[in-house]
């Protein structure tokens, strides 16, 4: 159906794409994993016109053809579904699907004839979208079908998905893949760009691995395992269990009792929650996104308002309910927010003015009368960090903005680790970060918790939240709807009491 | 109060929303498709410059319309290619834009026809004070159609919105917004030629005294949209109107006249209050002002 060959690209002196080789078979889901940078939508997105290779070819059935721009992909009957939807906020479902190819005259939109052609398709494929419905309104989970309907009314017969799993909950995920499914029983090919092995090993047909823009690998998916694929996309053995000894738990450091919280609009994210986090353990929070975890997790951290929370935040013996992040973060919390570009990074800044963020106004960093910066002090807590947390490029004077995302967030990480919290609250430790980094990140954080530290580990991902915690909790709605053993819970429990609360 | 509130009210409302809604419609095309246009005032001075030179030296208001559509739209062009082509600035350019449009009448002017900064009078047969009131309010549902009603006003708007979206859909981003831009320099060069041809019978130095602003406020006041903005439009130029008849009429305590200069103050007052109490619910294109750089 599409091959590319030998295709190099290069983004100045980076080299994105090195000689890849592709071949994907019709009626076939093929999936190409990798991690982050290895260039797999590099390469998808050449075939899709996006970008334009510096050398080699692409055959679509067999026949080179010249994609300049994403109009002659669609032509050739390919589509792709971007990891940010390309979507129209503000218009409607059908106004989305039909733009660039729309019904009617040049001087009269057709939108009935979409619409019914929209229905047609959404009872063919059993995709339920609404065609009047605006995009704005939508769940993630809705809008991505509106991006599956776009392909689909464009007659693609080739569908290039990529990271299409990483905004869903895992129920979501489940019924996603049947639609994937019922496409390739209609006869369609999908191509799927993921670093999830698990949804490799039980949706693809075939697997293309990929490693710094070279493919290092294809394969039967059911001839493989996860451990191999792994190996192939690091380049090295890797732990996908998180190992680590029973927690010895000490006493409550933090308490939380009765803590609701009342945003801007007025809404209730949290609603009336009440827990301790021990020292010595990890205390897990599961629960599908958007369920006040984060709305939590700011309250907890000193980010709110004291005038949209009510109940009580105890370190100890001590009330911190109305105090601000500075004091809390004297009293050893540390924060490793869920996005760590809005509130975990200064983008602009280099490394060095990132590692001391939080302590920019205390000795050492501060020295020469309590009033000028020590700048010898900042790059050596910098170069500390960077060493420990292995950030590359390990260079203190880049921009955050240079780095990956897994660097970034290792950076992060070091700086929170490096004040020696007595109680770490951290938000999606592992999103968006290569399966090497995860491996790293987890055994950080289980050797902190060994420490004796207390803390509180809020994740979407269901795997990394079972295997790290201690005990679980799960929120629904902004209640603690119940609390399991993660090393007795089956997934089927947990993902349960996630959607439905019960 | 009877004295201000009377038809030749309603006349002069009429008389001077004209010019406004011709550039805040253009202005329309413009950021719909994501480039900020600030210099409609710059388009219509063009037009307006352009259309009396022309309308004296060939005797045809017509043909002299058509001559300020075109000046409009050649200054849109100088903005779209800095802007599209060049992704400068589009508030700077905009500035600019405007900066040079008031020197450059005065200059032509000197070396046509010998005046500083204005063009001869036209005879009053050689005017053509109804065609631009005409095209403007019929200019309201058309625009209102092509927007939401053709392709070509899908993907406008899905230009202006998200234009990745657009192009990974297929379309030609740059030309689009060449497009949006270049129609909000014909319209604002109906709306200047209007000034200088239809209700006056010459060009003098910066004639269109803010005018594009003012239609630039009322496209936000109307939330970018056609309706909305001819509305926003009315009241601007009611405003005026009144302000117009006030002079002279209205007395303060004393007795004595209210100094002009007061007056003449009200319509620009107007606009900043209105802008700065309703911008914050008047919710823009979402790429207005980001310049499209496809990654190769």
């Amino acid at each position: 159906m599409l091959e590319l060959r030998n295709i190099t690209k290069r983004f100045g002196a980076v080299l994105a794409n090195d000689k890849v080789s592709i071949v994907v078979e019709p009626g076939t889901i093929h999936a190409i994993v990798g991690e982050n940078g290895a260039g797999k939508s590099t390469a998808m997105r050449i075939a899709y016109g996006f970008y334009k290779a510096d050398e080699g070819d692409i055959l679509v059935e067999g026949q080179v053809h010249n994609i300049k721009a994403p109009h002659d992909a669609i032509a050739l009957g390919i589509g792709m579904v971007h990891q940010h939807f390309m979507l129209v906020d503000t218009m409607t479902v059908a106004e989305n699907i039909v733009l660039g190819a729309e019904p009617g005259s040049a001087i009269a939109l057709d939108l009935a004839k979409a619409s019914v052609e929209i229905r047609r398709l959404s009872e063919e494929f059993k995709l339920a979208v609404n065609p009047s419905a605006v995009i704005e309104h939508l769940s993630v989970g809705q809008q991505q079908r509106v991006e599956l309907m776009k392909a689909l009314y464009r007659h693609a017969r080739l569908l290039i998905l990529d990271e299409p799993t990483a905004v869903l909950a895992p129920q979501e995920v489940e019924e996603f893949f049947s639609i994937l499914r019922r496409m390739r029983e209609q006869g369609k090919t999908v191509v799927i760009i993921t670093h999830k092995l698990t949804e490799v090993l039980a949706i693809s047909d075939e697997v293309t691995v990929m490693r710094d823009g070279r493919v290092v690998g294809r394969l039967q998916t059911r001839e493989t395992n996860a451990a191999e694929l792994a190996r192939l996309m690091v380049g090295r053995e890797v732990l996908l269990r998180v190992e680590k000894t029973p927690a010895k738990i000490g006493s409550s450091k933090l308490r939380v009792r009765n803590l609701s919280v009342t945003s801007r609009a007025g809404a209730k994210p949290v609603q009336d929650v009440t827990f301790d986090v021990r020292n010595g353990e990890i205390l897990g929070i599961a629960g599908v996104e958007g369920n006040g975890q984060t709305e939590l997790m700011e309250a907890l951290a000193g980010l709110l308002s004291p005038s949209q929370l009510s109940g009580e935040i105890r370190i100890e013996d001590r009330d911190i309910t109305r105090e601000g992040a500075r004091l809390r973060r004297e009293l050893g919390i540390a924060h490793i927010p869920e996005d760590r570009h809005r509130r975990g990074l200064l983008l602009e800044f280099d490394l060095a003015e990132n590692s001391i963020l939080g302590v920019h106004y205390r000795p050492p960093i501060v020295a020469y009368a309590s009033t000028f910066f020590d700048h010898e002090a900042i790059h050596k807590r910098a170069s500390e960090i960077i060493e420990g947390f292995d950030v590359r490029p390990a260079n203190p004077d880049l921009p955050a903005r240079a780095l990956s995302g897994g660097n970034q967030q290792k950076l992060i990480i070091g700086r929170e680790f490096k004040v020696d919290p007595k109680l770490l609250l951290v938000s999606q430790p592992t999103r968006g970060v290569d399966i090497g980094a995860i491996e790293f990140i987890h055994r950080k954080l289980v050797d902190l918790r060994d420490s004796g530290c207390a803390v509180l580990l809020v994740s979407a991902e269901l795997e990394e939240v079972t295997s790290l915690s201690d005990r679980l909790l799960i929120i629904h709605q902004g209640r603690i709807v119940g609390e399991v053993d993660p090393k007795v819970a089956t997934i089927e429990e947990i993902g349960l009491l996630m959607t439905r609360g019960h | 109060m009877a004295e201000i509130f009377t038809i030749s009210l309603i006349w002069s409302t009429i008389r001077l929303t004209t010019p406004l809604i011709l550039a805040a419609l253009g202005g329309m095309f413009s950021e719909r498709s994501g480039v900020i246009n600030i210099a409609l005032e710059g388009m219509m001075l063009a037009g307006a410059f352009t259309a009396a030179a022309v309308t004296y030296a060939v005797g045809s208001p017509f043909v002299g319309l058509l001559a300020g559509m075109g000046a409009g739209m050649v200054i849109a062009a100088i903005h779209a290619v800095a802007c599209i082509r060049y992704r400068a600035d589009q508030v700077v350019t905009g500035t600019a834009i405007n900066i040079l449009m008031i020197g450059v009448p005065g200059f032509l002017s000197g070396a046509f026809f010998l005046s500083s900064g204005s063009t001869p009078q036209i005879p009053r047969e050689q005017l053509i004070p109804w065609t631009p009131i005409l095209i403007a309010f019929v200019s309201v549902p058309i625009t209102w159609y092509v927007l939401y009603k053709t392709p070509f006003g899908l993907r406008l708007r899905s230009v202006g919105e998200n234009p990745e979206a657009a192009d990974a859909a297929g379309l030609p981003v740059t030309r689009m917004r060449y497009a949006g831009v270049l129609l909000s320099g014909i319209l604002a060069g109906i709306g200047g030629a209007y000034l200088s041809i239809g209700q006056s019978s010459l060009f003098t130095r910066n004639m269109t005294s803010g005018r594009g602003f003012i239609a630039l406020a009322a496209l936000i006041f109307g939330k970018w949209r056609p309706v909305q903005t001819m509305l926003a439009c009315l009241l601007f130029g009611l405003t005026e109107a009144v302000t117009i008849q006030m002079q002279g009429v209205v007395k303060l305590p004393s007795g004595e006249d209210i100094p002009v200069q007061f007056i003449h103050m009200v319509p620009y007052l107007l606009t900043i209050i209105v802008l700065a109490g309703f911008i914050g619910s008047s919710r823009p294109p979402k790429a207005l002002g980001i310049p499209y750089q496809k990654e190769r």
